[in-house]
């Protein structure tokens, strides 16, 4: 009995080693297989929502820009190009693309400039600097359709408030929003009222990040407030600006509310952007085919944004 | 130093602080607009040069902006479905974010890049399809209708990533080799090291969907299932431009609540945007 207990024990002593090694990698190789396993169950629930609400619209929509159909009817009418080609030629989407570029270009770099400057001003040392921080940052937190109510009612050239700054300026506040030409502005400064708070705080922090030394070596060199500033803070900005382009341009294609409730796209189409006439196509006119296909060309847009603006970003890196 | 360079100092600075408080006063004069508007009588709305100060603040526009529209339907549809979408996006984009840092496993450059590109991807292309789908789910005027579409997360899983690789890499070994499962180490560790990572997730994702107005305004058709901006440029449209004061006043009522989440959380909206931009 103790002797073979013995074995045992010598056993036992001898085989550890060997069942161990054998042990550590079955154990390993079960780890490994788990977390790869867990990874797919952690990743999975969100790649499924995205495969299906976001990557798999884009392939409806490139099918449905060859059909004809009004979203009711169970046949479709295969049309082949004959939506893309309507959009080419059509004058009113000419003008829709138009405006979308108007209202990019000018509620983009209004925001940058506008956001550059506050944050200029707002990154000094005063009383209640915090304050005005969060005044200037409101709107953003806002919806665009309660901002555009409130709007309604101060551009309102019979009793409106911007009609009182007007006469305070020695001038008529015009009807805005009714005006063929005067709308789309109305709706720029809108936009920018609301989202010039957010390349404040984007531009602020960017400020902040920009070393000291730069600023006291150039003064060194003599360099006046001017100079320190084309020569050290607008270089150092530039990965900012190139990320408040990005987001910023996205956003302006994705403006919707603000112009339903100012303007519903008019006078007549002077405020109908890419946005807007695709829900009008798709919701209004039922003409699902045009609606695609106006998708399509608004996807492929943003996308050669995207693409140059990543070719900038890589010049701009390589630069500091 | 001389005399008068120590004046032109003393000049700049009061110029540049009186141009704070001017761009303060443009920048404010709407929402000051919104608040007192909301209590003008409409005798005190309709003239010219308007008041400044409601002489007698009228109450009672709220009550009629209440009563005019389910402003009670619109606020509880807006609470479900901002709560249900961002408690399902905190949740995706936690165990997204945590797989992708912390787990052993082979293609995380590709899930990172399918997720991170789904930003490049507007809402207003999905918008037809997405409808077509939900339609054929019969999930218009739904709950799930509502939420599972817009539920999807990229930017947050970007976020939340960025974050954990700075998380100290011992930390998670030591609670690794203490016997700590995955998903109590996200729980107990990573979790409590996130908190301010966390709020600006929920702060931005809370603002987005409370304010979202595409998406609800296709996959409902039915005034009980609108949300609350909706209903407000609904409330707009009924009483028309004959009755401002109710309107105003429930135009307040739609902005005052992502107002109160932006004063309390103010600290991390600012942080986080200013800080998330700069890392990406």
């Amino acid at each position: 009995m103790e002797r073979s207990l013995k074995v045992l024990e010598q056993q036992r002593t001898v085989a550890t080693p060997v069942r161990s090694d054998e042990q550590a990698a079955a154990s390993r190789l079960r780890r490994i297989l788990g977390e790869r396993l867990l990874f797919v169950l952690f990743v999975a629930p969100n790649l499924l929502l995205l495969a299906v609400f976001t990557y798999w619209p884009l392939v409806v929509n490139v099918y449905l820009s060859f059909q004809q159909w009004d979203l009711i009817s169970p046949v479709k009418v295969f049309v082949g190009l004959e939506n893309y080609r309507f959009l080419l030629g059509d004058r009113d989407f000419h003008e829709v693309l138009r405006n979308t570029v108007v209202y990019t270009a000018g509620t983009v770099g209004g925001t940058l400039v506008l956001g550059l400057l506050f944050a200029l001003l707002l990154d000094q040392r005063l009383r209640g600097i915090a304050l005005a921080r969060s005044v200037v940052f409101a709107p953003y937190v806002l919806s665009g359709a309660a901002v555009g109510i409130f709007w309604v009612n101060m551009l309102n050239p019979r009793f409106g408030v911007v009609g009182q700054v007007a006469s305070w300026l020695g001038t008529v506040s015009p009807d805005w929003l009714n005006h063929p030409r005067l709308a789309m502005v109305a709706v720029i400064l809108v936009s920018i009222w609301k989202t010039v708070g957010f390349a404040t705080i984007v531009y602020l922090a960017g400020l902040q990040r920009i070393p000291q030394e730069l600023y006291e070596a150039a003064m060194v060199d003599g360099a006046g407030a001017l100079a320190r500033f084309r020569a050290v803070t607008l270089p150092q900005l530039g990965p900012t600006t190139l990320f408040l382009v990005v987001v910023s341009t996205i956003a302006s294609f994705q403006a919707f509310d603000l112009i339903k409730v100012l303007t519903n796209g008019g006078p007549v189409n002077a405020t109908t952007t890419l946005l807007f006439y695709i829900w009008e196509q798709g919701f209004v006119a039922f003409n699902a085919g045009r609606a695609a296909a106006a998708s399509v060309f608004l996807f492929v847009i943003l996308a050669i944004i995207s693409l140059l603006q990543v070719r900038i970003g890589e010049r701009r890196v390589s630069y500091d | 130093m001389t005399r008068p360079l120590r004046w032109r100092r003393v000049l700049t600075r009061l110029v540049l602080a009186a141009l704070v408080w001017l761009v303060v006063a443009v920048m404010g004069l709407p929402l000051y607009w919104v608040a007192t508007g909301a209590l003008k009588t409409n005798r005190e709305i309709y003239t010219f040069p308007p008041v400044w100060i409601p002489r007698d603040p009228q109450w009672s526009n709220f009550l009629a902006a209440w009563e005019a529209v389910p402003f009670g339907r619109f606020f509880l549809n807006s609470l479900v479905t901002t709560a249900g979408a961002v408690t399902i996006e905190l949740l995706f984009a936690l165990l997204s974010a945590y797989a992708l840092v912390f787990l052993d496993a082979r293609g995380k450059g590709f899930v990172f890049a399918v997720t991170v590109a789904a930003l490049l991807v507007p809402q207003t292309v999905t918008l037809l399809p997405n409808y077509l789908t939900i339609a054929r789910l019969g999930w218009i005027n739904t709950y799930q209708g509502l939420i599972v579409p817009v539920a999807a997360v990229a930017f947050g899983v970007f976020l939340f990533r960025q974050h954990f690789l700075t998380l100290p890499r011992e930390l998670v070994d030591a609670a690794r080799l203490d016997g700590c499962g995955h998903l109590g180490l996200l729980r107990h560790v990573v979790v409590p090291l996130s908190q301010p990572v966390i709020v600006t997730f929920l702060v931005i994702y809370l603002v987005s969907h409370w304010n979202d107005f595409l998406w609800p305004l296709v996959a409902t058709n039915r005034l009980e299932w609108r949300t609350v901006p909706i209903g407000v440029a609904y409330l707009y449209d009924v009483e028309g431009v004959q009755n401002w004061g109710p309107i105003l006043a429930g135009t307040v009522m739609a902005l005052l609540p992502m107002l109160v989440v932006y004063v309390l959380a103010q600290r991390w909206i600012v942080k986080g945007i200013g800080g998330g931009a700069l890392k990406g």
